[in-house]
């Protein structure tokens, strides 16, 4: 059923991970992605690769949950791999028509595809043992000092706890829209992808109509109980560290310093440029 | 005291054209003169486009009147600085459960009202524990409103104003899109609310079933209040209820349609119970 998909697919587990702090796992996934870009050596991947490791046992998510969010970008994996392996100019060894297979080519797929594999599994991760609530909560918080230069930050994380709260809301009703329109003999499987994006339109009509509806009530529900925006309010379930957070901060320092000097002094290289 | 007094209260919705010239006004609120007590438990009637919702928006102060005033606990309506002091004293719950309901879990929404009046979180947490006990959705504080039926939702509506410590709920039409079942429900709730903490319940609904426990019935039509009283007076008029698009609950019908047979019913039974006694009666 439509009605079950849930956005972030959040995997519930009992483990430190899950426990920590969501302020603690966006910096660290943001630090994490930052070491994937530093340098382009095999040391620093394998540091990311045992850091991955490491974090991916602590949070009982088994592996092939993970390798699971990786099946959406194999197509665009492989084509940016191609695009690189072709198209990228240097020392030909293999050349047919204009194409021409280079060692720079080969390089740069190779870099760019363990970078792209690594920066899924390791978001993934944070999505997979945050709830999109938390998840919300921590951008919220961390991005709070954003306010003194004038970004609505607590509007934008209100607007999308709403958005993911109405999600399920509108998927129940697409379907029922789509259950009425093909009771009135609206096709939506046949015909050419043409056909098929007509057939949508009195799908989204109705959908868009009854979405403004609801955000109206929405509006006023909110307002009728005493909603004024971020200011002078108070947080039911505010964020506080605990000690696991700040080892888990100690972690990431010694994992950052760690990747920075393996990878600057003690490169390991292969298909070096 | 007056929990909500209005003065000769008039709302006008001005229709436009698309140039934004005004091509008609309708009064949907004519008039109404209301005096309602606290701790009271009220019931407003109407038909559809009676005008009972929109009156039920100016006690939240959601609508401002076009003339007239409306006091609630006191303080005009019209005034800016007034708003939020009377959405803290007169909670409302809107009819479609699925939009009014703003956390993703449960006890989240109950806790969206206190959050946004600055409560301090140790105190939230007791008011959401007490305001889901008080409408028995506490086993459900964990659960994502979107798995609940939806008389469970607007049970979770109602604790979700209750929250807020309100003297006043006003419920429009809280039971329009339930089943029996949850309107049954959701009826139980507000009447314990009424009953056990005192808060003053005004009921907007058209089911007449629902308003056989209030304390006084007003029955709007056009704008304007055409009939005030206590249940048993209002329903023993079932002519005049039916004039006005209204049906009667089943057994005052059969008890009046008995009486002008010839049988000695008195007029304005309300329930099955009622019913049995007097028909015992008689039969003995």
């Amino acid at each position: 059923m439509l009605k079950d998909i849930t956005l972030g697919q959040y995997y519930q587990a009992d483990s430190v991970v899950h426990k920590l702090d969501p302020r603690v796992k966006l910096v660290g996934t943001i630090a994490y992605i930052v070491t994937l870009f530093m340098f382009r050596n095999l040391t620093i991947y394998l540091i990311a690769l045992s850091f991955l490791i490491f974090t991916i046992r602590l949070s009982k998510v088994p592996f092939s949950f993970i390798v699971r969010g990786l099946k959406a970008i194999v197509i665009l994996l492989i084509i940016t791999a191609l695009f690189n392996l072709f198209l990228t100019p240097g020392e030909p060894i293999v050349s047919f028509w204009r194409f021409s297979l280079t060692y720079e080519g080969i390089a740069a797929a190779f870099y760019l595809a363990i970078r792209l594999i690594f920066l899924i599994i390791g978001s993934s991760l944070m999505t997979l043992t945050t709830t999109p609530n938390q998840l919300t909560d921590g951008l919220e918080s961390l991005m709070k000092p954003l306010n003194k230069i004038k970004v609505p930050v607590h509007e934008i994380s209100m607007m999308m706890s709403i958005a993911l709260r109405f999600i399920p809301i509108l998927m129940e009703e697409t379907d029922k829209i789509m259950k009425a329109q093909m009771a009135r003999c609206a096709d939506f499987e046949s015909g050419n992808i043409i056909k098929k994006v007509k057939a949508l339109i009195p799908l989204l009509v109705p959908l868009f109509v009854s979405s403004f509806r609801r955000a109206n009530d929405l509006a006023m529900a909110m307002e009728a109980r005493c909603y004024q925006g971020g200011e002078g309010r108070t947080k039911m379930k505010p964020l506080k560290y605990q000690k696991t957070d700040y080892l888990a901060y100690l972690f990431l320092l010694v994992y950052l310093i760690v990747a920075i000097v393996l990878g600057k002094f003690f490169p390991l290289h292969i298909l070096q440029v | 005291m007056s929990m909500i007094k209005t003065k000769k209260l008039t709302f006008e919705y001005i229709h436009r054209d698309e140039e934004g010239n005004v091509e008609g006004i309708t009064k949907a609120v004519d008039g109404v003169d209301l005096d309602i007590k606290e701790g009271d438990f009220i019931a407003i009637l109407g038909h559809n486009g009676s005008g009972k919702s929109t009156l039920a928006k100016h006690m939240n102060a959601i609508l401002s009147p076009s003339e007239g005033t409306i006091y609630v606990a006191g303080m005009d309506t019209r005034e800016e600085k007034n708003i939020w002091d009377i959405r803290k004293n007169a909670g409302m719950v809107f009819q479609n459960p699925d939009n009014q309901i703003i956390g993703q879990v449960v006890e989240e929404d109950v806790g969206f009202g206190p959050e946004n009046m600055g409560v301090p979180t140790k105190e939230i947490w007791q008011r959401v524990e007490e305001s889901l006990k008080a409408v028995g959705m506490y086993a459900y504080r964990k659960h994502s409103p979107n798995k609940l039926s939806g008389g469970q939702k607007q049970r979770v509506s109602i604790a979700g104003v209750l929250a807020m410590h309100p003297k006043c709920i006003v419920l429009d039409e809280p039971t329009a899109m339930l089943d029996p079942q949850g309107r049954k429900e959701v009826i139980r709730a507000v009447r314990a609310l009424n009953e056990v903490e005192n808060i003053t319940a005004i009921l907007i609904t058209h089911y007449m079933e629902e308003v056989v426990y209030a304390d006084k019935v007003f029955v709007m039509d056009k704008g304007q209040i055409r009939m005030e009283g206590t249940p048993k007076e209002i329903f023993s008029q079932v002519d005049e209820l039916q004039k006005l698009r209204l049906t009667v609950p089943q057994v005052t019908l059969l008890a009046e349609a008995c009486r002008k047979a010839g049988m000695p019913f008195s007029k304005g039974i309300l329930t099955t119970k009622e019913f049995m006694e007097e028909l015992q009666c008689l039969l003995s």
